[in-house]
């Protein structure tokens, strides 16, 4: 039986237009819109958007996309990453510019989120563009708790095609630099040639193992990024011992 | 071999918001196949742009269906017996 | 309240241009094949596979083996999903679904108006039996030269492409011939009766 669940306040569910403020690129591939949303309410970090594209001829195309800012942050941001031959995201990436309209909805979602008053150490376990949602709990940590000493304990496992894949690659550096965070990347696509000094496999049980927390610590997971990502880690996750129930997975669909 | 289509029903939490006004993703579900209770966002979600299909994590029993045509919003949610929405 | 969608500044479908008079109203042509699906994708073996065409108490059973028996074909056909892509001339092999139905015939299984097909994983849908004679229909173990894959509706799926594609039910297992039309299950949440992309008859009440 689940534990109690909580309350999420009542979003605004109907379709608004954003304005796009900024765009920044993250990586080649991955590109930050940063929104400013009318009468927006604030978001629970892990929670997404519905974002719905309308051509003049009525042709619509709608996706998903995960909050990458923090909640305590005034501007929305989305990271979308860019499928080639996707129909959304290109469009997000190459030809929407700042001072566009966006027309999204939201945050909805209020299953897959972490919150700073939830105690207890957590894992987070992101494949590719997984990390979106997953960075937004590390920015809440980061405003919501200060004082380093008393974090949340937080591990991160961030598997990537390429170190030239990583999204936020210097702010988790940073991030696992100031000690309080332990951040591991692994890459499954990286030239056998380069100067990569870390891991360069897929995940497996041994690495969520050795990177995550042990079954007895009772930690909260959150897996986020393509579904078979998702399952391998959620079931091997489980296998180590966590309780299933702890563990929170976030598919994102068919590797791209 | 997992199944690529599978999500998760955390991701028809807009399409579900349309109906019940709210986020339903921690609502409690139980199944009317085999009585697992579990949170909607962790329901298999299984509706592709046809509609929203959330299935029982256990036993794979359509718990809800939902399908927004032009002029309604069609809902069959006979596979779950109770629903608890949290409120504040 | 009306819904009144905000136009995305230079945001256009990609589409490539179809030749004319190939798409059905609404709809855009893709090259991928998209898989969409109400269920785990089911797994039966072959052994235990069979295919059942029932009316009444009535009913005519082939196992897999039985079924491939019968004489094939290939036809090549465009397809529309009502999700809005259409794929052109897609390549298929089957065994007409008039074949099994005079089969059937022939151990008195009586011909009635409407048709349900039934597939692994609970997964119904309706058609009128006029949609599945007539050489429109297909029990399809092949596509592209190659058998069926799971993920497509393997080892069999039905093949209706005059009409949207949520018709030619994956792992289908049977046809039950009604007297009265009944909603399978998508048109028990709103989709059409019949499903004509040339009408776009995509929901219950388009004409």
């Amino acid at each position: 039986m689940s534990e109690p669940s909580e309350a999420i306040a009542a979003p605004r569910l109907a379709w608004q237009v954003a304005n796009v403020v900024e765009i920044r690129a993250e990586t080649p591939r991955a590109h930050t819109l940063v929104l400013d949303v009318p009468g927006w309410l604030g978001h629970r970090a892990g929670q997404h958007v519905d974002v719905r594209l309308v051509a003049d001829d009525g042709y619509q195309a709608q996706r998903s996309y995960s909050i990458a800012s923090a909640p305590e942050n005034p501007h929305v941001e989305l990271t979308i990453e860019r499928l080639d031959d996707g129909e959304v995201s290109p469009y997000l990436c190459d030809v929407l510019h700042v001072g566009d309209g966006l027309e999204l909805r939201g945050p909805i979602g209020g299953y897959f989120v972490w919150t700073s008053n939830q105690d207890g150490p957590v894992f987070l376990v992101a494949g590719g563009s997984g990390i979106v949602p997953l960075m937004a709990m590390l920015r809440h940590r980061a405003h919501a708790e200060p004082d380093r000493r008393a974090r949340s304990p937080m591990r991160l496992l961030y598997s990537a095609r390429t170190a030239s894949d990583i999204i936020y690659a210097r702010e988790l550096a940073e991030l696992a630099e100031r000690g309080d965070t332990r951040v591991t990347f692994t890459l499954t696509r990286e030239p056998a040639t380069s100067e990569w000094k870390g891991e360069r496999r897929r995940i497996d049980r041994a690495m969520l193992e050795a990177e995550g927390w042990p079954a007895a610590d009772s930690a909260r997971s959150y897996v986020c990024g393509p579904t078979p990502f998702v399952e391998t880690a959620a079931n091997l996750l489980v296998e180590l011992g966590h309780d299933a129930s702890r563990i929170r997975t976030e598919r994102f669909g068919p590797t791209s | 071999m997992p199944d690529q289509m599978r999500l998760d029903g955390n991701a028809a939490a807009g399409q579900l918001g349309e109906l019940f006004a709210r986020d339903v993703t921690t609502a409690l579900a139980t199944c009317a196949g085999c009585h697992t209770t579990a949170p909607l966002g962790a329901l298999a979600e299984y509706g592709q742009n046809m509609g929203v299909v959330l299935r029982c994590g256990r036993c794979d029993t359509v718990m809800l269906r939902l399908v927004r045509t032009p002029h309604a919003i069609h809902v069959d949610a006979t596979g779950i017996t109770v629903m608890v929405v949290p409120v504040s | 309240m009306v819904d009144i969608p905000f136009i995305a500044r230079g945001f256009h479908s990609k589409r490539p241009a179809a030749p004319p008079g190939r798409l059905p109203p609404g709809q855009y042509e893709t090259r991928d094949f998209p898989v969409l699906s109400a269920g785990p994708t089911p797994r039966t073996p072959l052994d235990k596979w069979d295919f059942t065409i029932r009316s009444g108490d009535r009913s005519m059973r082939w196992s897999w083996q039985e079924l491939l028996a019968f004489p094939h074909e290939t036809p090549t056909v465009d397809i529309h999903c009502v999700t809005k892509w259409s794929k052109f001339d897609t390549t298929w092999e089957g065994i007409s679904v008039d074949t099994l139905l005079r089969a059937a015939a022939a151990s008195s299984v009586a011909e009635k108006p409407f048709v349900m097909a039934r597939s692994d994983g609970g997964y119904t849908t309706n058609l009128p039996l006029a949609d599945v004679t007539g050489g429109k229909a297909w029990v399809a173990f092949g596509f592209g030269g190659a058998p069926l894959d799971p993920e497509h509706g393997g080892p069999a799926r039905l093949l209706v492409p005059h009409l949207y594609f949520w018709k030619s039910a994956k792992w289908v297992r049977g046809l039950t011939l009604i007297d009265r039309d009944e909603p399978g299950f998508w048109e028990q949440l709103g989709y059409h009766d019949r499903g004509d992309p040339w009408r776009e008859q995509r929901y219950q009440g388009d004409p």
